[in-house]
């Protein structure tokens, strides 16, 4: 069972620090997609299957094709990437510097914890007793997330889309 | 180790991937799927406390991380949609050149 999970960690973490370690934008994305894959098989060894489906559509389906083409669509010749020198090696350093003090200041507040699994194993929670819940006490919730759904997507729409006046900017 | 204390640590570790990466590297979509990466690893803390906390009867935790993903969705939508509004005023998309707000 435990063994299982640290398979799936390492896995997740290498695909992570893989992508982000990657020159080219595309390759990053595709390791990341490996990433959030590791991620919905760790939902299912926790027992939330419909939240893995979940994982699997959302974020290996549909954020990771949004994201191909953003990268597609913002590429430019051999400049794609960052061109050389402009993250500079400063600022490489002081992000890993933040991250790895982060981890550390996490990993200490975990291992110093008191942290017992409960003794009772979770009842595993079945797909109708979800939709249950989210059409009984959750339905407020799920109306106001459908909403901001539907807002989110008319803004992206609105800022992407290109206007008459911007029009003749693009083109030079 | 007991395997609540195993979620956490993977959990802060891929939070710490994802704030690397988004420190990182200078690219607007890069940054923005370090953040993602970040919120996933909230979703996973959220799923190790609904699997090994004192209460596994409740749905609570599966319902949040439901409504997380919904969010993070929109943010991935909106954030894409202006990583494309700035590449069209400046042709890339590294966050060091657009600077044109800066005071």
């Amino acid at each position: 069972m435990t063994s299982v999970l640290v398979i799936l960690a390492g896995f997740t973490l290498a695909a992570a620090a893989v992508a982000f370690a990657l020159r080219p934008l595309v390759h990053c994305a595709l390791c990341l997609v490996l990433a959030w894959a590791g991620v919905a098989a760790f939902y299912l060894w926790a027992g939330a299957e419909f939240l893995a489906f979940a994982q699997v559509l959302v974020y290996v389906g549909a954020i990771s094709m949004v994201v191909l083409f953003a990268v597609l669509l913002t590429r430019r010749q051999a400049d794609s990437d960052e061109a050389p020198g402009s993250g500079g090696a400063g600022r490489i350093a002081a992000g890993l510097a933040v991250a790895a003090v982060v981890a550390g200041v996490l990993g200490r507040a975990v291992l110093g914890a008191n942290l017992a699994p409960s003794p009772v194993a979770a009842r595993p929670l079945d797909v109708r007793r979800l939709g249950a819940e989210l059409a009984g006490a959750y339905a407020p919730a799920l109306l106001v997330a459908g909403a901001l759904l539907t807002v989110a997507l008319i803004g992206a729409v609105v800022i992407a889309a290109t206007d008459a006046e911007t029009r003749g900017e693009d083109r030079r | 180790m007991n395997p609540l204390t195993l979620c956490l640590l993977f959990s802060g570790a891929l939070f710490a991937a994802g704030l690397a990466g988004a420190l990182c590297r200078g690219n607007a979509i890069l940054v923005l799927l370090g953040i993602e990466l970040m919120l996933n690893a909230a979703n996973v803390n959220f799923i190790a406390f609904w699997r090994f906390g004192p209460s596994p009867a409740a749905a609570t935790g599966v319902v949040f991380v439901l409504f997380a993903i919904a969010v993070a969705a929109a943010e991935a939508a909106v954030g894409l949609a202006l990583v494309i509004a700035v590449y069209r005023h400046q042709r890339n998309i590294r966050l060091a050149e657009a600077v044109r707000l800066k005071g």
